[in-house]
């Protein structure tokens, strides 16, 4: 995936933040957090559920106040520049919010004269533009309580989208919702990056980071675990040896002979382990077919960023939280 | 799009040549989307139709009770001294229907509205939404505030209204007798009737203060609502408490009434003033308060 004009390294970052901390009682919901983020990119912001994600993005809006470090977004800091900054920042923070007795359009109104930047002559226009890019011109006039949960999602992401934004802040827009309602998601965050917007995306699901965004990062109990190009930080975690082979009892002798660790024998025919840093890949086939190994295939895969979670947490990814 | 961006992040969109002047006429927006927010909610038509509800009552009871000819009340007492002359000149209603909702019915649903205000936005999730639209802090809570006042004055026109419809159905209109003896014409009457649903409205303004600070306290309009319906009920018991004289000149209700002065010939100010001047105090300390606090506030619902 390109990352776009905006992503080259001397563009100012669009959200930057130097030992970004909230206590929370006794216990750091996050803890001197250092994020940069690239203009142009689409930024994933992993961590499993309870991580410090939505605390930080309160900071970045401006809704709790740091209890140490700084924040800057768009170059200004946050919370003091909020009246310049937030107008050219769409966000869904938490899930949608909405009156429940108002239709999905007069939402969308009430958000929109919130905004002082926002004209009222154009309101009707950029209201409709929006519900027309979500999908819900259809059921625009009924009322907000009778929408599904999906419906609500994407209204939430209307009021988003009402003004030009720069920024999109998304905190993990696809909860709740079935693989239909998550695809048109990630779907529509790509248009958006394909425009030039900025987007941040938090998410504890690995493989939706993995499909859409250019750039992210790992937090853990409320640190940064690591952060960069969505390749770079796969390739810091080495690859997964893989197998294909008739023979995995042999397999795994030879593998096991030649300093290949953490050998998993999978589905029957597939053997994967460890390779061993120093070893040449070469030798190990010379080894395997050396040794009468019939194999079918044999490579290195790339490491997912659940494995890279895993190197440098030295646990699980828990999905579910 | 990287080198106009480093360009724009020292102004943004609203500093494109905007003249001030647009951005304040544009702020009203805020303040129309709450009124029209808050009269649309079904909880605000019901508080409301129960006000217009009263006078109806109150018109009916006297009607009934004076169809044999005789004449209703009599006592002493403002309250009383209003409903005598209902038969007489149907626009007595109005007064009446005040002061029978003033101590009680008018001041719940003001609570009710203004301890909603943040404190239900927070519940409902809607004020984050609104702080990062941005709002801003002080520019919602001022539209709050504006809103909660325009919901006094409606809620106050509402109870008078109906009383002057329900009144001139049911009884005479026509010259009317001040408190003080003297005669007015009905032109006359109309006008210090409608001065009074305005004192009433302005009686108000120190409660509305109070349930908005009290509203920034809490994520739960429920709560935020109770405390200040229930602030309202201590108020007006301790009012009544001889022992606690010394502090009854500092309870936003201890004026209230006062608004029967209005039609004594001529005119008693001095009380009239003091309430206006208490709910302006209220209004500044609790306006402060609601303030400090709403702006310091981490907003975590
Ligand atoms: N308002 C709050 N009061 C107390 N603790 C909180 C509050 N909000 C979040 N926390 C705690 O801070 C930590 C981080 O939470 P959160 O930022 O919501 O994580 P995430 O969005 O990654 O799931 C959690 O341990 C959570 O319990
Ligand atoms: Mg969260």
């Amino acid at each position: 995936m390109s990352a776009g004009a905006g992503a080259s390294p001397d563009a100012a970052p669009v959200i930057e933040t130097r030992g970004l901390s909230k206590r929370y009682g006794g216990q750091l919901a996050v803890d001197r957090l250092d994020l940069s983020v690239p203009a142009g990119s689409v930024f994933g912001f992993l961590g499993p559920n309870g991580s410090g994600k939505t605390t930080t993005i309160r900071m970045l809006m401006g809704l709790i106040d740091p209890g140490a470090g700084t924040v800057r977004v768009l170059g200004h800091r946050m919370p003091d520049a909020a009246r310049t900054v937030l107008p050219q920042v769409g966000a869904l923070i938490e899930g949608p919010a909405l009156y429940g007795h108002l239709s999905g359009r007069d939402n969308l109104v009430r958000y929109d004269s919130a905004d002082p930047t926002a004209d009222p002559r154009t309101r009707k226009a950029r209201v409709a533009a929006a519900l027309d890019r979500v999908g819900l011109t259809a059921a625009a006039g009924k009322r907000a309580k009778a929408y599904s949960l999906g419906m609500k999602q994407r209204l939430g992401l209307a009021a988003a989208l009402l003004t030009p934004r720069r920024l999109l802040v998304l905190d993990e827009p696809t909860n709740g919702l079935d693989p239909q309602g998550m695809r048109e998601i990630r779907t529509l965050v790509r248009e958006l990056a394909r425009d030039g917007t900025t987007v941040f995306l938090s998410s504890h699901l690995l493989d939706e980071i993995e499909q859409v965004c250019t750039h992210a990062a790992v937090m853990a109990k409320g640190r940064l675990v690591t952060q960069g190009p969505v390749e770079d930080l796969a390739a810091t975690a080495r690859g997964r040896l893989a197998v294909s082979t008739p023979d995995p009892g042999d397999a795994v002798r030879v593998l096991k002979e030649n300093g290949v660790t953490g050998i998993a024998v999978e589905s029957g025919d597939r053997v994967t382990g460890d390779p061993p840093p120093d070893g040449d890949l070469a030798e190990l086939t010379a080894a395997l077919v050396g040794a009468g190994v019939r194999v079918r295939g044999f490579g290195l895969e790339r490491a997912s960023l659940e494995d890279v979670f895993m190197q440098l947490t030295g646990e699980g990814f828990d999905v579910t939280g | 799009m990287s080198r106009a961006d480093t360009a724009a992040y020292a102004g943004g969109p609203a500093a494109a040549g905007d003249p001030g002047v647009r951005r304040w006429f544009w702020t009203l927006g805020l303040f129309r989307s709450e009124v029209t927010t808050t009269f649309r909610r079904w909880r605000t038509l019901a508080l409301l139709g129960v006000l217009a509800a009263v006078p109806v009552l109150v018109g009916i009871a006297v009607k009934i009770e004076t169809g044999d000819g005789g004449s209703a009340g009599g006592g002493a007492g403002q309250g009383p001294a209003f409903i005598a002359q209902i038969t007489n000149n149907g626009l007595f209603l109005v007064f009446t229907a005040l002061a029978a909702t003033l101590p009680f019915f008018l001041p719940m649903a003001v609570g009710v509205v203004a301890g909603d205000g943040i404190a239900g936005e927070a519940s409902a999730g809607t004020l984050r939404y609104l702080l990062v639209a941005p709002a801003g802090r002080s520019r919602l809570l001022l539209a709050k505030y504006a809103a909660t006042l325009a919901f006094c004055l409606v809620a106050t026109l509402t109870v008078a209204v109906s009383a002057l419809i329900v009144g001139a159905l049911l009884f005479p209109l026509g010259e009317l007798t001040t408190i003080s003896g003297t005669r007015i014409s009905l032109s006359e009457g109309l006008w210090r009737a409608l001065l009074i649903a305005l004192v009433v409205a302005a009686s108000l303004i120190g409660l509305a203060a109070l349930g908005l600070f009290v509203s920034t306290l809490t994520n739960s309009g429920i709560a935020a609502m109770a405390t200040t319906v229930g602030l309202l009920i201590a108020v007006q018991i301790l009012d009544t408490i001889p022992q606690l004289d010394a502090l009854h000149p500092y309870l936003f209700s201890h004026h209230w009434l006062s608004f029967a002065d209005l039609m004594r010939e001529p005119v008693h100010w001095d009380d009239l003033l003091s309430n206006l001047r208490l709910q302006l105090i209220y209004a500044a300390v609790f306006g402060s308060a609601a303030w400090a606090r709403f702006t310091a506030k981490d907003i975590t619902a």
